[in-house]
């Protein structure tokens, strides 16, 4: 299994305005969700993992070696970043040639892309798309060529940047699905996103990110449990841990389940 | 008198072959807060589109049915009439930008120049609507460099400067930190207490749930249902719609709670809070 070790990382677009202060963290084999305010440094944060950016200061280590040393495009074959704007990275005008093009450019055959573009097709629902135009279908649809474009790469770490934009209920469940499964099969998973019902149900460590400082970082329920913390950063817990907040509960709850589990018992005795 | 009447509203866009939206019709009240949800490819964006005219001006395709702001007909009136009375925010905040502008200041100045306001009136609305929205030290900044969240500040900025009547706003908050997100909750609903009229699509059902006056619920095109947060959550067949209830009225459900004056699961936190408070204490009170 891999790791990425970040050493006190620093990063600034322009002098005098740091977006990230000095960041220490180890990422593992955990589905790691990364919250917190606009602004605070995320989307540059996974940029920096992806060698889209170089740190200013600090290093990154992907299984102990320095990836300051590699271009993207070694990165590439490892690590896979779906963009927050599926516009920013769909460019194809069929479906299948944009899900084929990043299989081809790390290396597969013609036939080992086709065959893993089309099961990402499969599993992200749009199979039987693969003849249409990205862009006369909807931005719930473009999000979910994007995931493909990525997961058709079987790259060994994939990075989501806000995957449930746009996306309804049903959606929502077969992103959870996707990481479920990208875990199982012994791939690192990190996603920045802003809903904290979806962080609550699906990720097994929670980084909250403040000001280009890491803020929190632990099991997703004990992060949830700060509350105080958690309003300094611009968020909020999981609707359901609001709930038992306002009714005095003192474990913390991330799950409708949980929750109706307990009152049930706390009514019976 | 209403602000916004719909009637059979009927459209299929170029080079398909089934009706995006079908027979629709509604009317909404100066100074309503309308959610629109359902699932993915419901009509929601497309509906937001035909409210402003830029269905059927931009996109062509067959319509049919009339769309009314006041007693202005939109079809028949060009976009640059229609935008004086109603704003629209992409549900793509990338989209909105216009590309032609170096500074969020002058961005959020497009639409007022185009309206012909002088530049003092403009520079009062621009400083407004920038604090409003919290971006005012990004002033300076070129649009394109702003984060995700930023931009989709920006463009519910550039809108509520030009004061419309009517505001669409297609999943505002989607890129937005939870507090942000309430921020911009709150400054909508201010505007509706105003007197303006919002019809807001949004996924975040706990924020439709507390902030709407009436729910709209579209499925395959069609409007299914179009009442309060509590009768629309509290329909038996929810899930076959694709939507998922506020958390706080799944718990509800569960637990078979009812709020006995109207017969409907509680679907905010308080209402939450309230009813289940009264069912500890009727357990106590079996004991």
């Amino acid at each position: 299994m891999s790791n990425i070790e970040i050493k006190d990382m620093y990063f600034s677009y322009t002098e005098n305005e740091p977006v990230l202060n000095g960041i220490n963290l180890t990422l593992d084999s955990r589905t790691t969700a990364i919250i917190g305010q606009n602004g605070a440094g995320k989307t540059t944060f996974v940029k920096l993992l992806k060698g889209l950016l170089k740190p200013t200061h600090g290093q990154i280590f992907w299984d102990g070696k320095d990836i300051s040393q590699m271009t993207v495009a070694q990165l590439a074959k490892y690590i896979g970043l779906v963009f927050q704007n599926p516009n920013d990275q769909i460019f194809k005008g069929k479906v299948i040639d944009e899900v084929m093009f990043g299989p081809i450019n790390i290396g597969m055959s013609q036939e080992d892309a086709l065959d893993h573009a089309r099961k990402a097709l499969s599993i992200v629902g749009l199979a039987g798309t693969e003849d249409e135009n990205p862009y006369d279908m909807g931005l719930s649809d473009r999000k979910m060529i994007a995931i493909a474009s990525i997961l058709a790469m079987d790259t060994d770490v994939v990075i989501f940047d806000e995957p449930t934009i746009a996306q309804d209920y049903k959606a929502k469940e077969k992103i959870k699905q996707i990481i479920r499964q990208l875990k199982s099969d012994g791939k690192m998973v990190l996603t920045i996103i802003h809903d904290m019902d979806f962080v609550a149900e699906c990720f097994e460590r929670t980084i909250v990110f403040a000001k280009g400082n890491v803020l929190l970082d632990g099991p997703t329920a004990e992060v949830f449990a700060q509350k105080e913390k958690l309003t300094q950063a611009y968020l909020e817990p999981p609707h359901v841990t609001q709930l038992c907040n306002r009714l005095g509960y003192q474990q913390t709850f991330l799950t409708v389940e949980d929750f109706v589990a307990y009152v049930k018992r706390t009514l019976k005795k | 008198m209403a602000k916004i009447v719909v009637e059979h509203l009927k459209y299929r866009y170029p080079l398909t072959d089934e009706l995006a939206l079908k027979d629709i019709s509604f009317t909404i009240e100066p100074g309503e807060f309308i959610g629109i949800i359902g699932e993915n490819n419901a009509g929601k964006s497309t509906l937001c589109q035909a409210l402003v005219g830029i269905i059927p001006n931009f996109y062509k395709g067959a319509y049919g049915g009339k769309v009314f702001i006041d007693d202005l007909e939109v079809a028949k009136h060009s976009i640059s009439e229609v935008c004086r009375k109603v704003g629209i925010v992409f549900q793509n905040p990338f989209n909105q930008v216009t590309g032609s502008k170096l500074t969020v200041y002058e961005e959020i100045a497009f639409g007022l120049e185009n309206m012909g306001l002088s530049r003092t009136e403009m520079m009062e609305r621009i400083d407004y609507s920038l604090k409003l929205l919290d971006i005012y030290q990004y002033k300076d900044r070129n649009p394109f460099d702003l984060s995700g969240g930023q931009m989709q500040r920006m463009a519910i900025a550039s809108i509520i400067a030009m004061r419309p009547e009517v505001i669409i706003l297609d999943e505002p908050t989607s890129q937005l930190d939870p507090q942000g997100s309430e921020e911009v909750f709150r400054a909508v609903q201010s505007l509706s207490q105003e007197g303006i009229s919002i019809l807001m699509v949004e996924h975040k059902m706990e924020k439709i749930a507390a902030y709407s006056d009436r729910v709209m619920l579209l499925k395959d095109g069609k409007m299914v249902a179009f009442d309060t947060p509590q009768k629309v959550f509290s329909l038996e067949n929810l899930e076959q719609y694709g939507v998922n209830a506020p958390a706080f009225t799944r718990i509800c459900k569960k637990l078979g709670i009812k709020n006995q004056k109207n017969g409907c699961y509680p679907v905010t936190l308080e209402e939450a809070e309230g009813a289940i408070n009264l069912l500890k204490n009727g357990g106590i009170a079996d004991e």
